[in-house]
C-alpha cells in the first residue's frame, strides 16, 4: 500500500475513534445542529489562523470555543429559540469564513479541501495532532463521562445533586471544538457532523448501555473510514464524501437488524 | 417529636422575571417529618418557589436558608430522556452517586417497581417513571423530599396509590416533604400544612383550617359545607364523593381580593 493511503487510514481512523463516543453525546443531547454550527465556523477559524500565522487546528478550535461562548450568552436573552440562533450563527460564520478566505491575498487557499476534506494529503504532522489531540479528548471525555451523562438525563436534577453543570458544559464544548478541528482535514467542515452522528445513530441499534454504544460508534466510524477510503482509492471518488456515504451505508445496513430495544 | 429547627426556610422570598413579579415576600419553612403542600392556580409561582428552594432559581429578593448538610431528594415533574440513550432503570439509579445493588433492589421494591429494574427508562409509563424517580430520590437518603406535581402524568387510579406511597415513605424515613400539587382531593389528605399560593402566600395552615379560609375558597371555589368526607378522612380515598373543588361558587376574579385579616 502507498504511504499516503496508510497515512489517510491512520488519520481517518484516529478521528473516527474520537468522533464516535463524542457523537453519542451529540445524539443523546440533540445537539446535531450545534455541531453543524461549530463546524461551519471552522472556515472562519482557518482564515483567522492564516492571518495570525498560528496552527490552523488550534485556530479552528479557538473560534469554535468563542462561538460556543457567544451562543451561551445569546441563549440567556431568551428572545430567540436556540435553533434560530444556531441557524443565524451557523450561516453567518460560514459566510464570514468564505469572505475572509477570499480576502486573503498573501496565501492561496484551496477552498474545496477545507470544505470537503483532503484526507489523502494528511501529513505526519497532522497525524501527530490527530492521535495526540484525540487521546487528550478521549481522556477528558472519560473524565467528564459521569457528570455529562447525569446532565443528559436531567439538567435540573444534576444541578440539585451538586453536579458542576456549567463547568461540565464548558468542558463538553471544548471537546466538540477540539474534535471538529481534528476532523476538519479528514472530511472537511461541511461533513464533520456526519462523522459525529451517523456512527452513533448506527450503534444505537446494538447497544444496551451508554458505554457500549460509545465503543461501537467508534468502531463503526473506523469501519466507515476504511470502506470510504477503499472505495475512493478503487473508484477514484472524493475521499471525504466517500467516507460519509460509507457511514450512511452502514447505518442503512444496521436498520436491517431486528430492533433490540423497543421504545 | 418534630424538631423545631426547620430543614429549609425562606424569608421574604421575591422572584421577578423581567418586570413581572412571580413571588412576593414568601415565608415558608419545612421541618423534619412534615408534609407541606403548595397549591394555587396556574402561574401562582408554585414551581418557582420549589425551584428557589432547590437553588435552581436565584431569588430577586429575600433569602433561602437551608440546614447545614441538608440532603435533598428532588423528583422533577417529568423525565425527558432521548430515545437514543440506552439506559436501564438500574443504571439511571446509579448515576447520582455510589449505590449498592442491594440498596437499588430494596428501594425499587419499596416503591413497588422491583420488576422494572432492567427496563429501558423510555419504556416506562407515567406512573412508573414517578415510582422510579421516587426511588432515585430515596437512594440519596434525603432529609427533605421535594416533589413537583408528583401525580401529573399519572392516571387517576394511580394517583391515590402514589400519594399513599409518599405518605408511607414520609412516616418510614421521617423526612420532610415539600410538594406542589394540582389536585386538591388526594394531596390534601396526607398533608400537615397546606400553603395556598397566588404570587404571595394567601393562607397557610392545617388543611381543615385553610379550606375554610375565604381566600382559599375564592381561589378554588370550594364550599366548605359541601365537602367534608374527602378532606377529613385519613386515607387518600374519597369514598366515591366527587371532590367539590370543581363547584365554582366564586368568580375567579375574587382571587385578587385583599386579605380580610392581617
Amino acid at each position: 500500500m502507498d504511504d499516503f493511503l496508510l497515512r489517510a487510514l491512520a488519520g481517518g481512523i484516529g478521528v473516527a475513534l474520537v468522533a464516535g463516543p463524542l457523537g453519542c453525546f451529540v445524539v443523546w443531547r440533540r445537539m446535531a445542529y450545534f455541531g453543524d454550527t461549530l463546524s461551519h465556523a471552522a472556515l472562519l477559524g482557518i482564515a483567522l489562523g492564516f492571518v495570525a500565522g498560528i496552527n490552523l487546528m488550534l485556530a479552528v478550535a479557538l473560534v469554535g470555543l468563542a462561538l460556543a461562548g457567544v451562543l451561551v450568552l445569546m441563549q440567556r436573552q431568551r428572545k430567540l429559540a436556540t435553533d434560530t440562533l444556531l441557524g443565524l450563527l451557523s450561516h453567518t460564520t460560514l459566510s464570514l469564513g468564505l469572505i475572509a478566505v477570499a480576502l486573503l491575498q498573501t496565501v492561496r487557499v484551496d477552498l474545496m479541501s477545507y470544505l470537503f476534506g483532503d484526507i489523502l494529503a494528511v501529513s505526519d504532522g497532522d497525524l501527530l495532532w490527530i492521535w495526540g489531540g484525540g487521546a487528550v479528548v478521549l481522556a477528558m471525555l472519560a473524565w467528564l463521562w459521569r457528570p455529562l451523562l447525569a446532565m443528559t438525563v436531567s439538567e435540573d436534577l444534576a444541578r440539585v445533586e451538586g453536579v458542576p453543570v456549567l463547568a461540565t458544559q464548558v468542558g463538553f464544548m471544548m471537546l466538540m471544538a477540539a474534535t471538529i478541528a481534528l476532523a476538519m482535514k479528514v472530511v472537511g467542515v461541511l461533513l464533520i457532523t456526519a462523522l459525529l452522528i451517523i456512527p452513533a445513530a448506527c450503534a444505537r441499534r446494538f447497544a444496551r448501555t451508554p458505554e457500549v454504544m460509545a465503543g461501537m460508534a467508534a468502531v463503526i466510524g473506523a469501519l466507515a473510514v476504511c470502506g470510504g477510503l477503499g472505495a475512493s482509492f478503487r473508484a477514484d471518488l472524493p475521499a471525504g464524501p466517500a467516507v460519509v456515504v460509507a457511514a450512511a451505508a452502514l447505518f442503512l445496513l444496521s436498520q436491517l437488524f431486528p430492533r433490540r430495544i423497543v421504545r | 417529636m418534630l424538631s423545631t429547627e426547620p430543614l429549609i426556610k425562606t424569608t421574604g422570598l421575591t422572584v421577578q422575571f423581567g418586570r413581572r413579579t412571580v413571588l412576593q415576600s414568601v415565608d415558608l419553612a419545612v421541618t423534619a417529618g412534615e408534609v407541606v403542600t403548595l397549591v394555587g392556580p396556574n402561574g401562582a409561582g408554585k414551581s418557582t418557589l420549589l425551584r428557589s428552594v432547590l437553588g435552581l432559581q436565584r431569588p430577586t429578593g429575600g433569602t433561602v436558608w437551608r440546614k447545614a448538610g441538608l440532603r435533598v431528594g428532588y423528583m422533577p415533574q417529568r423525565l425527558a430522556v432521548d430515545a437514543t440513550l440506552p439506559l436501564t432503570v438500574r443504571r439511571l439509579l446509579a448515576l447520582w452517586g455510589p449505590v449498592t445493588p442491594e440498596a437499588v433492589e430494596a428501594t425499587l421494591g419499596e416503591v413497588g417497581a422491583a420488576a422494572l429494574a432492567d427496563s429501558p427508562v423510555q419504556s416506562l409509563s407515567g406512573g412508573e417513571v414517578q415510582r422510579v424517580m421516587l426511588a432515585r430520590a430515596l437512594l440519596r437518603r434525603p432529609d427533605l423530599l421535594v416533589l413537583d406535581e408528583p401525580a401529573q402524568a399519572v392516571d387517576v387510579a394511580g394517583q391515590a396509590t402514589l400519594y399513599a406511597l409518599i405518605d408511607a415513605i414520609r412516616r418510614r424515613h421521617g423526612c420532610g416533604v415539600l410538594m406542589v400539587s394540582h389536585d386538591l382531593s388526594y394531596a390534601i389528605s396526607g398533608t400537615d400544612r397546606l400553603v395556598c399560593l397566588n404570587g404571595h402566600v394567601c393562607c397557610a395552615g392545617r388543611p381543615e383550617d385553610v379550606r375554610r379560609h375565604p381566600d382559599f375558597q375564592a381561589l378554588f371555589g370550594v364550599d366548605p359545607l359541601a365537602m367534608p368526607a374527602w378532606l377529613s378522612s385519613a386515607g387518600p380515598h374519597s369514598h366515591g364523593t366527587t371532590p367539590p373543588g370543581c363547584q365554582h361558587t366564586h368568580a375567579p376574579s375574587d382571587a385578587k381580593d385583599p386579605h380580610p385579616h392581617g
